[in-house]
């Protein structure tokens, strides 16, 4: 045992890059569930960002562009989902399973030819002076701007759902959509575009693993990271602050593991690899004991919604 | 010899005269080969290389042959169907291509036994039409090792390890001893990800290697991550592991151990051609041309990439086996007398690290 | 502008005409994506949903429609139950997974000895497998009002792990040579799930499946459980008035479906299956709940969406053989039927009205 060979700067830097592929796909998430939308799909939204990004990358020579491309492609499949669930009114947990199926067998399709394939490399920003400070340096600022581009999208997100209108009737819709829907909101547009910033979010998410953090395509690349993402915005009991954390706890988990096992810690790898799953379950329970009976999730949750006039 | 009575029906009359057909002793129809797969051909890595060999297959016996695959088949109930439904499509050999297919395979072998099977690492020969096969990765990871010893500066290298098997222990042990041997002060790292392929989480591990000192990564997991890994890191080297990954050369990668079924598969369609196809265990390596050294890149100055190609010459001739006495075990018992070689016996029940290795192997 | 308007009672005709409507939507969309794949867009369809019925090897291929679509439709029977009545377990595949370990576990103990009672004890042992880990959220739900659709979920991580420590660990094979995964239950004959006449595909838990069927429909449409169950879901207030206690119904729900999927967990280890491998489950317990929906959460209808489910599996496959389909090709095939069915059943509850201006 040798645990003096891990840095915990540099682990701590690692935590910041291990956590944000699955901080995107749930903030992302994290919108919709406030909009009162469940969808399962995370997992085939990200894929699909995945090899959207990496052909938008390949072919443009751009990694920025590829992104971009990422979360179209993303939005684009999400809305398929929003089509479904909101206007057709279909149950939200099964289509949500059905759309991981059919984005992994649509990545697979699309990515056939991408085998193998380098794409261009993201350069890290390395913000002078701020880089080069001890600790805080290595920690902070020495990544690429897709690690703040995450952070930001959860700065806007926290904002947005607190101080401004447009995120009061989100969470509106969101607790209850009768009485939204009452109080003269657009129930199903406000949810559309929730879903579409979702699966924008769970593309760029993906693309963070095809072209920063692996970076090739392969099939399976994202290899359970969506439904990584929705446990998180379980156990961030949907605030964005929390999310921060159950992404790093996450991510970290499986980063912290690895540095034991190279430390030569002896470590049981299955306890650890369920234990944020237990920490979110009992997250959970703890928040709903104490609100009583209600629970800290949206009040409309999952449920479709038909304006009866 | 246990048989399932699948033809005692009469419903299965349709499944008997399929497999009764004589598809071969007509002389005209091509001979068709199947291939059962567990992962994607896209996977860059294990299925990529079975799949390379189905293409040498078809390259080199024209219209005589036909191949079809099957990808992605979980190791459940679906690889049974999946053998037994190609065997009826008319597939004449299969090769099943990984462990977990070992009780399938034999299973419906017993029950079409006019088709040959070929399963892939496994050791269960229950019929005359089931063979084994499997590849001496461990002569390829002594050639990598040798290199690794020579190239760390940290004298720390690391292995990115799948599971606590037996073909995996002879990686760590092959390249452990022949980095030792040209580097006494070298340690290795040893990380189980317990996955052949998550290209994330084999990406935490090389980075974890890395930020402890570790400047030279082996791996015996598929994907190209911990490439990428020690691409950002700089000044870390990695070798190509199942597949070329000719995308990181010259420098993280600067040489890699290919799999390479070709030659394997083109004999066996020819030994089924000229009916001379036999149940065995083959164990090719590198004289066999299964294990390929990919390019050694210039980042491997000029004297080491001498030795290692001598090294390969000597192994691929015959006249060095990587397991060469003395060898003692971690607990510093004797593994291998003096001019001792190993065999092939004590290979495939190798459960124990070899002297000098730090750490243990998870029960 | 098109509106929908709620229908009083869900249309009879719309209910069997719509899963008719998807599968000819699929054909022809599928249909477009094979031909721009450079396949015979007709041969294609006809292989996936024609010849593993009434081909050249159907006599193969029936009885595995009836071995795939088994668990399936044991899971997703015990699932309806709790989604008519509003409760959200979909973590199915957990229960399935804890299961199997569970009847796993007894089977290993006792090999190699041979007893008539080994393999009802693994049933037993694969109920109650996956009824402890159905009643996690079950309780949790009663006691402190726990979403369950979130903890369940959780809960199939963990089941992973569970699973993938027993397969490298306490089970693992010790003639394996070190491999993982355990002992091959379908060649232990005292714990092995065969077929019950051979070649037919009729192992155990397809009849299990059939019997949860015929049990479930009349609990649904007979029984006082069911009709609690049916005002939970439609009414929930109405359902407190009358007398339903909601805890009861949960913990009864949650139990029916985890028992349920444990039982199948139990059945694919010791037949098809055979063993605990760290890849055990191959998404049952998910597939379910798709097929539970397809089935209108009706067991007649799930009954018909499990075969249908499975057909896709299987005529996929020959796909695969015969016309060197990619498997992400039906894949795709299989997610586009999933959309139809699911876009399609809103005919069945609306009514489609043309309206001048649009209703705010």
């Amino acid at each position: 045992m040798d645990l003096s060979a891990i840095s915990p700067v540099l682990l701590l830097a690692a935590l910041m890059v291990a956590a944000t592929p699955i901080l995107l796909a749930a903030i992302g998430e994290l919108v919709v569930e406030r909009a009162g939308v469940l969808n399962l799909g995370v997992e085939g939204m990200m894929i699909t960002g995945a090899i959207c990004g990496f052909i938008t990358a390949v072919a443009t020579g751009s990694p920025m562009l590829g992104f971009v491309g990422a979360a179209l492609g993303g939005a684009a499949l999400s809305l398929l989902f929003g089509v479904l669930t909101q206007y057709l009114l279909s149950n939200q947990v099964a289509t949500g399973l059905a759309l991981t199926l059919f984005g992994i067998g649509l990545a697979s399709l699309l990515g056939q030819g991408y085998v193998g394939v380098r794409a261009p490399s993201v350069p890290k920003l390395d913000i002078p002076v701020l880089s080069d400070l001890p600790w805080l340096g290595p920690i902070l600022f020495r990544h690429d701007i897709i690690v703040y581009l995450g952070l930001a999208i959860v700065a806007a997100v926290w904002w947005f759902l607190r101080h401004s209108r447009g995120g009061l009737v989100l969470r509106a819709v969101g607790e209850n959509h009768e009485a939204a829907h009452a109080l003269g909101y657009h129930v199903t547009r406000v949810r559309m575009a929730a879903i579409a910033f979702g699966g924008a979010c769970a593309g760029l998410g993906g693309a963070y693993l095809s072209l920063v953090r692996v970076p090739q395509w392969t099939e399976g690349v994202t290899a359970g990271a969506g439904w990584i993402a929705l446990a998180i915005v379980v156990f961030a009991s949907w605030r964005p602050g929390r999310l921060v954390v159950g992404a790093f706890l996450f991510g970290g988990i499986t980063v912290l593991q690895l540095n034991l096992q190279a430390a030569r810690v002896q470590i049981p790898v299955e306890v650890l690899s369920m234990s944020p799953y237990i920490v979110t379950i009992v997250a959970l329970v703890a928040l709903s004991a104490r609100k009583g009976r209600g629970s800290a999730a949206p009040g409309s949750l999952g449920q479709s919604f038909h304006a009866a006039r | 010899m246990k048989r399932r009575t699948l033809l005692a029906t009469g419903a299965s009359a349709a499944v008997a005269a399929a497999m009764g057909m004589p598809v071969r002793a007509e002389g005209h129809e091509p001979l068709k080969v199947g291939f059962i797969y567990i992962g994607p051909v896209g996977d860059g890595g294990w299925t990529y290389q079975h799949d390379q060999g189905r293409l040498a297959v078809e390259e080199h016996f024209g219209d005589a042959v036909e191949t079809i695959y099957q990808e992605n088949v979980p190791e459940s109930a679906d690889a049974e169907r999946a053998i037994t439904q190609m065997v009826l499509s008319g597939a004449d050999l299969i090769f099943t291509t990984s462990f977990g297919y070992m009780d399938a395979t034999n299973t419906v072998a017993g029950k079409f036994p006019d088709v040959k099977f070929e399963h892939a690492t496994g050791y269960r020969r229950d019929h005359p039409n089931v063979s084994t096969y499997d590849a001496r990765f461990y002569e390829g990871r002594a050639v990598i090792g040798h290199i690794a010893g020579k190239m760390t500066k940290t004298n720390k290298i690391g292995y990115i390890a799948s599971f606590p098997i037996p073909e995996v222990i002879q990686g760590i042990n092959s390249s452990f001893l022949h980095a030792k041997k040209v580097n006494p002060d070298v340690e290795m790292v040893v990380i189980w990800a317990y996955t052949w392929f998550d290209p994330a989480k084999e990406a935490d591990a090389a980075k974890a290697m890395i930020e402890q000192g570790v400047d030279v990564i082996l791996q015996h997991t598929d994907s190209t991550a911990p490439q990428a890994a020690a691409a950002e890191a700089g000044n870390v080297f990695t070798f190509g592991q199942a597949s070329d990954m000719a995308a990181f050369k010259p420098s993280p990668r600067i040489a890699s151990i290919i799999d390479n079924w070709n030659p394997y598969y083109i004999k066996r369609v020819q030994d089924v051609i000229d009916g001379t196809w036999e149940s065995g265990h083959s164990w090719g390596g590198m004289a066999e041309g299964e294990v390929v050294i990919g390019e050694i890149t210039d980042a491997v100055p000029a004297d080491v990439k001498a030795e290692a190609e001598a090294m390969i010459a000597a192994i691929t001739a015959g006249e060095y086996h990587p397991f060469t006495g003395p060898i003692n075990k971690q607990d510093g018992t004797p593994f291998l007398a003096e001019g001792e070689v190993a065999t092939d016996l004590q290979l495939v029940q190798m459960d124990f690290y070899l002297e000098g290795m730090l750490g243990d192997i998870p029960s | 502008m098109i509106r929908l308007e709620k229908r009083p009672q869900p249309s009879k005709v719309w209910t069997w005409a719509t899963p008719v409507l998807a599968v000819v939507a699929t054909m022809i969309f599928g249909g477009l994506m094979f031909a721009l794949l450079g396949k015979d867009p007709v041969l294609a369809i006809r292989t996936i949903f024609y010849d593993p019925l009434f081909g050249e090897f159907s006599s193969y291929s029936r009885p595995q429609l009836l071995v795939k679509a088994g668990p399936l439709i044991l899971i997703a029977t015990g699932l309806a139950m709790g989604f008519r009545a509003g409760i959200w377990n979909i973590g199915a595949e957990g229960q399935y997974i804890i299961g199997a370990v569970f009847a796993a576990s007894v089977g290993l103990a006792a090999y190699p000895a041979e007893s008539v009672l080994i393999f009802p004890a693994m049933v037993i042992a694969g109920a109650v497998g996956g009824t402890l880990w159905a009643m996690i959220p079950a309780v949790l739900r009663v006691k402190f009002g726990t979403n369950e659709i979130l903890v369940s979920l959780m809960l199939v991580y963990v089941a992973e792990n569970i699973l993938a420590y027993a397969a490298l660990g306490p089970l693992r094979n010790p003639d394996g040579m070190g491999f993982p995964g355990s002992r091959n239950l379908s060649q232990y004959p005292s714990a092995a799930n065969l077929d019950l006449i051979p070649g037919t595909g009729m192992h155990w838990g397809v009849v299990a499946a059939l019997i949860a069927v015929i049990f479930g429909y009349i609990l649904l449409s007979r029984h006082i459980l069911g009709f609690q169950i049916r005002l939970a879901g439609q009414a929930p207030r109405a359902a407190a008035f009358s007398g339903v206690n909601p805890g009861r119904l949960v913990l009864i729900c949650m139990g029916i479906a985890g028992a349920l999927a444990g039982l199948a967990g139990m059945f694919e280890v010791a037949g098809p299956a055979g063993r605990i491998s760290i890849d055990f489950n191959v998404g049952y317990g998910f597939t379910a709940i798709i097929v539970a929906f397809l089935g209108r959460l009706h067991p007649v209808g799930i009954l018909l969406a499990g075969l249908l489910m499975a057909l896709t599996y299987i005529g996929g496959e020959v796909a695969q053989l015969t016309l060197g389909l990619p498997v992400a090709a039906i894949q795709l095939f299989q997610g586009m039927l999933l959309f139809f069915l699911l876009a399609v059943d809103v005919l069945t509850n609306y009514s489609l009205r043309w309206s001048g201006r649009e209703v705010a």
